[in-house]
């Protein structure tokens, strides 16, 4: 048998893989071993959100995803790194976007982004201004607000009660996108810790295999998810 | 400062599709063809490569594989008087770049349009009357026949590798295929994919209510397949990922897939990456083009690229785009209805139904592009257009394409969007809903055109390709015909509820939602100059050595996706160019 330059030696991979065996005594676990768990949400020092946003990003996802009820909330799934890292990185800074003026911020929303402002700058501008609203109409800031006034709050702001100004006017939207997409999203983007969401609903992530079910019409898929990365669930 | 480089045979702007065909096509030839990119090289190892190809965040919602908008975009309005802006961030439809184009990341639908769509006007009046028409309606015939692109349509589905039923093979109508499409001379190059649950059921109740259901036309590969070029694709897995993703397993019909490696084999063809032609320059008479002004974007110049011939290869929006700064044919004027580049623009209608059914299991992420079951029974060719008051078709089709939850989550109508009901929603709904769709042809239009934005200029400072376009009470009276007729057949499966998804009287266009990247026209070929740019070889009526290729080229839109339209068109220039134009370059019409 002839190796292939370049490539680990296939019989020398068997005779390590036997002897490694014999030495050890032990059987091979049939499961990855599983990842470390990461640094507690309270702990994590975020890349881009300063501390007043980080609080309101922990506190926003957990109402529009709340843990309680079946399934996870946003919390769980670490949603909150998830945005702090899009929002430190091309997607937070519209890098891909044209973003050249003149801007007509105030034209009809049918016509697409039309802002000024990255969604980075979006969230800095629009938090600010909505927890001096939660005060002014609630009494204190969003995070410090029950949940009930906290889902109050957001309703409010996604009918655009506070009439936010244009500039600003995909808050909300971008808000809650970004949101589902942490949800949903491989875990290695921060969120969708455990794959919990994907469980949760039943899609099994990066299988990309299913010959063999086509034809298997009207009976749910058996397996868990698998991640990009490996980990299986 | 600009550079020069060596003279060429011909050069090719663009290599997706029709760069890639026109590619191999002339390099048999024994020419020198060079072909210029102005994206990223790629190939399905290492770049579509699994697992990491499969993310959904990176080139499903983020569109890793597409034109960022911050290097090229469009402007866009609604009517004459209205103040374009740009297309900032991707919707409503999605561009791609890199070599392989839009041909790696579609979902791989092919079709032949239906046998009236060659000769629209001449069938729309002979048949009902020119008077069903709207007043601002600009449909026209194509300047060739069905009969002589049939050959070329069935080239194209062999070297894409097509997989489907025939439904009438030299007008034999075959049991299980398409019993209204064109007669085809022979059957697709691989038998028809298999369906989902959601296709099966959607084909059980057209049948049942007196349609004709035929499997999905797609170029996804049933089996193993090896076309004329040598280049081979293995049997598709279903995974989910077609459209916005490369094929990690050599299934999905692509430029790479079906031409490309062969093509870099030849030494006669070369091919340039981040290669951004600029303009088409024209000689000093202006009635032949000399090559083409490229920025390379490793060095950062401008390089002039002499040929003997040039051939516009790139998506529709970029040939016109470059039509237009270049100067070539006379820009249309929606006011005097005069000129021709950029009239006839058009895009696609779409719509239709979500059925959920509470204790079914439809396993969404199983799928393909051109999964399920089709029907052709409101087709242009089936529509009585005088009786129904509108001009135009639709095929339907039911077949899931993906499940990736973070932009496929239908839910049923009064379901929160966030919230503790969100979150029930999304645990009892996912996995139990499908989608029944009609996909509508878009007649064109006086005042729906292309032309240069006097605004907003893209980062070489050429003026950027402004668009205007809305929905036409014509396509509305279309859309709202396939919900009246669909309606009864998504009621009759008997689901725990659905909801219609139609456009309605009044409808804007709206850049947010993907709608579809079929955009047509602008370059439209045909008999009279005054009403084309090209003539029926796809040549500049202009300049004679300036072929334009691409669905630019359609007169209206289609009832279908344009790629097997795209491809067919393609091998017919070829052959023309080949047989007729190489022995003696001249106007061919």
């Amino acid at each position: 048998m002839r190796d292939i330059p370049g490539l680990p030696s296939r019989r020398g991979f068997l005779k390590a893989s036997a002897a490694t065996a014999a030495i050890a005594g032990i059987a091979v676990p049939a499961k990855a071993e599983q990842k470390p768990e990461p640094v507690a949400l309270t702990e994590y020092k975020p890349d881009c959100l300063k501390p007043s946003e980080w609080v309101f990003v922990m506190a926003a996802v957990a109402r529009l995803i709340p843990s309680d009820g079946d399934g996870p909330g946003a919390i769980e799934t670490r949603v909150p790194v998830f945005i702090d890292k899009q929002l430190a990185g091309d997607y937070g800074k519209a890098s891909d976007w044209y973003m050249v003026g003149p801007y007509q911020p105030a034209a009809s929303p049918l016509r697409g982004w039309q802002t000024p402002l990255s969604p980075l700058e979006i969230y800095q501008q629009a938090i600010p201004l909505f927890d001096d609203w939660c005060k002014t109409t609630h009494g204190k800031i969003f995070a410090e607000l029950d949940a009930e006034t906290q889902d109050k709050a957001l309703t409010s702001l996604q009918k655009d009660e506070m009439k936010i100004k244009p500039e600003l006017r995909e808050f909300f939207g971008i808000l809650l996108a970004n949101t589902k997409e942490g949800y949903f999203s491989d875990p290695m983007y921060g969120g969708n810790h455990g794959m919990a969401a994907w469980k949760y609903i039943g899609f099994p992530g990066a299988r990309g295999s299913y010959k063999e079910w086509v034809g298997k019409h009207n009976v749910k898929y058996p397996l868990g998810p698998v991640s990009i990365s490996g980990e299986r669930g | 400062m600009a550079r020069t480089e060596k003279k060429k045979d011909v050069v090719l702007v663009g290599f997706g599709w029709t760069g890639a065909i026109m590619g191999i096509e002339l390099a048999n030839e024994g020419l020198e063809v060079l072909a210029l990119e102005r994206g990223h090289d790629q190939a399905t190892v290492p770049d579509f490569q699994y697992p990491n190809m499969i993310d959904e965040l990176k080139y499903g919602i983020r569109y890793g594989m597409m034109e960022k908008p911050a290097n090229t975009t469009v402007t866009i309005r609604r009517s004459l008087d209205e103040e374009a802006l740009p297309y900032r961030s991707l919707g409503t439809f999605l561009l791609g770049t890199g070599v392989g184009g839009a041909g790696t990341h579609w979902n791989g639908l092919n079709w032949r349009p239906m046998q009236s769509e060659y000769r629209l006007k001449s069938y729309v009046t002979e048949k009902f009357g020119a008077g069903v028409m709207t007043e601002d309606m600009t449909i026209q015939d194509y300047p060739m026949t069905y009969e002589e692109l049939e050959p070329h349509f069935d080239r194209f589905e062999k070297v894409a590798g097509i997989s489907g039923t025939a439904g009438n093979i030299n007008g034999k109508i075959v049991e299980g295929g398409n019993p209204f499409e064109a007669p085809r001379s022979d059957e697709y190059p691989m038998p028809a994919m298999p369906s989902t649950w959601d296709g099966v059921k959607f084909r059980d109740a057209a049948k049942a209510a007196g349609y004709h259901p035929f499997p999905s036309p797609g170029g996804i590969a049933s089996k193993d397949y090896k076309n004329e070029y040598n280049m081979q694709m293995g049997p598709c897995n279903h995974c989910g990922f077609c459209e916005r993703y490369g094929c990690y397993n050599y299934s999905k019909s692509s430029p790479q897939t079906a031409i490309i490696d062969a093509l870099k084999r030849k030494k006669n063809f070369e091919y340039r990456v981040n290669s951004e032609v600029l303009r088409v320059e024209k000689s000093t008479d202006g009635k032949t083009v000399t090559g083409v002004t490229y920025f390379d974007h490793k060095t950062g110049e401008e390089v002039f690229q002499p040929a003997d011939l040039v051939i516009l290869t790139a998506f529709a929006l970029n040939n016109v785009h470059l039509m237009l700064v270049s100067g070539i044919g006379q820009p249309y004027d929606p006011n005097t209805n005069e000129g021709v580049v950029g009239r006839n623009y058009a895009y696609q209608i779409t719509g239709g139904y979500t059925l959920f059914f509470k204790d079914e299991n439809f396993n969404p992420f199983i799928g393909t592009g051109a999964n399920g079951f089709c029907i052709d029974d409101f087709g242009i060719d089936n529509i009585d257009f005088a009786k129904e008051g509108f001009v135009g078709g639709a095929y339907w089709r039911a077949g899931q394409t993906n499940g990736q939850p973070g932009h496929t989550m239908p839910l049923p109508a009064g379901t929160p969007s966030w919230g503790a009901g969100w979150k029930k929603g999304i645990g009892e709904w996912y996995g139990h809903a499908m989608n029944i769709g009609a996909h509508g042809s878009v007649m064109s239009y006086r005042g729906h055109y292309l032309d240069l934005d006097p605004t907003y200029k893209d980062r070489h400072g050429r003026p950027m390709l402004r668009m205007t376009y809305n929905w036409h009470p014509n396509e509305i009276r279309q859309t709202q015909f396939m919900k009246q007729k669909m309606e009864p057949v998504a009621k009759s499966m008997n689901p725990t509820t659905l909801q219609e998804g139609f456009k309605k009287e009044g409808a804007m266009f709206d850049v947010r939602p993907y709608q579809t990247t079929h955009n047509t026209g602008g370059t439209v070929t045909g008999d009279d100059p005054k009403t084309s740019v090209l003539n029926r070889y796809l040549q500049s009526w202009d300049c004679h050595n300036l072929f334009v290729m691409g669905a630019n080229t359609f007169p209206q839109n289609t009832q279908y996706n344009p790629t097997g339209m795209v491809g067919g068109l393609a091998y017919w220039a070829a052959h023309h160019i080949r047989k007729d134009y190489l022995p003696n370059p001249r106007a061919l019409v």
